[in-house]
């Protein structure tokens, strides 16, 4: 299923199917980022995918803060955001991701930008909130992209790797 | 904008045009099931947004679970949806399991169909009674908890617990279940069956109970779909979809041998609805009253798998599953699954990078997707059917902000 799937979106979409791994036991697609959206928009409607649920999103930062451990691993620091898709009525699964790197343009401080698909799935939209809230991963075109679980003036990503707990808020001792 | 539904006998003044108001509902009203609160901009009566603001009860649980092996985070799935931490414990199990390619023996599954369906009886019965609270009538409450307090005795010998049961682990259970233990199970579900009626009439066929959940809150199945509600609230707007029945081969494989029918209306009639009240007249489906009544009846088809899983268990081989070593290498890869848990489609992401301790955990709540649809169904309706709204979608804060 996910090969067969793969050389279709690979024929509609070309370059904007960046990779994927069908030996993995949950096998993924790579999408480009600004493709997301329409790749997302064409997997809910062809009727014999039909995409309706978006089960869930979820950012991976991918950094070693350790020089050491950094070394030894064979890929360079940079951000995922997991779409878990499935269908009702087809009962079908799918996984999509989408590569970021950490900050935009290398610059730290600025949040890596991906296309909202609160458009497509409703869903999205409070998941998207809580991935810019414990990721830091901008959605552009979302309705509302607001902190959601952290209060408002929260400094910071806490699902960053490189993340450092606050020592106080609000008079409150961190640690 | 608001849709005003004109021939709303309950509604008086719609048409006098007053200033808008915002009032703060919580985050400590009892109508909300937790530490949530819901800002509602009124034009006199009429509600016309609902913004809920969620977090009260964040912990970053996922962070934690980057620095814990899979058997140390049991305890935290716990308190995520800690009325129904069974259910929270199998998901999590499960998914580790799923990377570890680890199959469970006979009995273990048995073991695990029992004590998960006992949990969702415990979970609707809380889940019905506080409904019934939310809508000012106290008895309901009692009758439930008299009946969750045998459950949980039933839990507390057999793990210890009676909230928070980090019972199931990956690889098993902490303990096989205790001798007499089943008979006392069996028992407690002969007593049990009879006091369902006594709910029925308390509240399924209670004309006010009727009058205050019947045609309030429709949800389409479309939106339910595009919301990513799960759980009794989908089935309850008629979508025919259980991941008992629907799911991943790693979880329905766990009821292979069991006869049970998804609970949701086909064609107007539930499943072995000539047994239970009939749908009153003034019911749409999708509203609150379907939302509730499809748990009362999958209370009862609890009762049924845990009669089967009784049967099953006693004359199964082998253990009842060992849990993994605290210090098991999880192999390189990334898994995701989602159980049916009481409250909707509990999902756990692990991503390991071949260390004892996962790279990355995420947990997909059910709750959270459940209660993000809040607004639409809310949009119009008057302030006092707001907590009959929520209250129908039985969320638990503890799931939500995680």
């Amino acid at each position: 299923m996910a090969q067969d799937l793969l050389s279709r979106l690979k024929g509609k979409f070309g370059d904007s199917i960046t990779g994927a791994n069908t030996e993995n036991m949950d096998p993924w697609i790579e999408v480009a980022p600004e493709a997301i959206v329409e790749v997302s928009k064409y997997l809910s409607t062809e009727p014999d995918l039909k995409f309706d649920m978006l089960n869930c999103i979820s950012g991976v930062d991918y950094l070693h803060t350790d020089e050491k451990k950094a070394k030894k691993v064979d890929w360079e620091p940079h951000t995922q955001v997991v779409y878990h898709l499935s269908s009702i009525s087809n009962k079908h699964t799918l996984v999509l991701k989408v590569i970021l790197p950490r900050w935009k343009d290398g610059k730290e401080g600025q949040l890596p930008e991906v296309p909202s698909v609160a458009g497509v799935w409703r869903t999205a939209d409070w998941h998207e909130r809580e991935v810019y809230d414990l990721n830091g991963i901008f959605f552009t075109g979302h309705p509302n992209l607001r902190r959601i679980l952290c209060p408002e003036d929260w400094v910071g990503h806490p699902l960053r790797k490189d993340y450092e707990q606050p020592l106080e808020y609000h008079g409150i001792r961190g640690r | 904008m608001a849709t005003v539904n004109q021939n709303d006998q309950r509604i008086i003044e719609y048409d006098v045009r007053t200033d808008e108001m915002l009032v703060n509902m919580g985050p400590q009203h009892p109508a909300t099931h937790g530490v949530m609160r819901l800002v509602l901009r009124t034009d006199g009566e009429i509600v016309s947004e609902v913004t809920p603001h969620i977090g009260y009860l964040h912990r970053c649980a996922e962070k934690i679970g980057e620095n814990l092996t899979p058997r140390q985070w049991v305890p935290y799935t716990d308190r995520m949806d800690y009325l129904a931490g069974m259910n929270m414990n199998l998901g999590w199990a499960l998914c580790v399991e799923k990377l570890l390619d680890y199959d469970l023996p006979e009995k273990g599954r048995h073991l695990r169909v029992i004590i998960t369906e006992l949990c969702r009886i415990a979970s609707h019965l809380v889940g019905m009674g506080t409904y019934g609270l939310d809508l000012g009538t106290f008895s309901p409450f009692l009758y439930a908890f008299r009946e969750r307090e045998k459950i949980l005795d039933l839990f507390e010998e057999a793990c210890g617990a009676r909230l928070t049961y980090s019972y199931l682990t990956p690889g098993g259970a902490t303990a096989d279940l205790p001798n007499g233990w089943i008979d006392a199970c069996e028992t407690f579900l002969e007593q049990f069956e009879p006091c369902i009626t006594e709910y029925h009439t308390l509240l399924t066929t209670n004309a006010i109970f009727i009058k205050r959940t019947a045609n309030v809150g429709i949800l389409s199945p479309e939106m339910a779909i595009n919301y990513g509600c799960t759980g009794p609230v989908l089935r309850g707007s008629g979508v025919d979809y259980d991941l008992r029945r629907d799911g991943e081969e790693r979880y329905t494989e766990m009821y292979d041998g069991y006869a049970f029918e998804v609970i949701c209306e086909r064609d107007g009639h539930y499943p072995n609805d000539h047994d239970y009240p009939p749908v009153p007249p003034d019911a749409v489906l999708g509203d609150c009253w379907h939302r509730f009544y499809v748990r009362m009846l999958e209370v009862m088809q609890a009762i049924d798998l845990v009669r089967q899983g009784i049967e099953k268990y006693r004359s199964a081989e082998g253990n009842w599953g060992v849990p993994i070593k605290l210090t098991t290498k999880l192999p390189k890869g990334e898994v995701y699954l989602e159980t049916e848990a009481p409250r909707g489609q509990m999902g756990f992401y692990l991503v390991s990078d071949g260390n004892a301790i996962p790279w990355r955990v995420r947990a997909r709540s059910g709750c959270f997707s459940n209660l993000s649809v809040a607004h639409e169904l809310c949009n119009g309706s008057p302030i006092a059917d707001i907590p009959a709204v929520i209250g129908s979608l039985d969320i638990v804060m503890g799931e939500i902000d995680r």
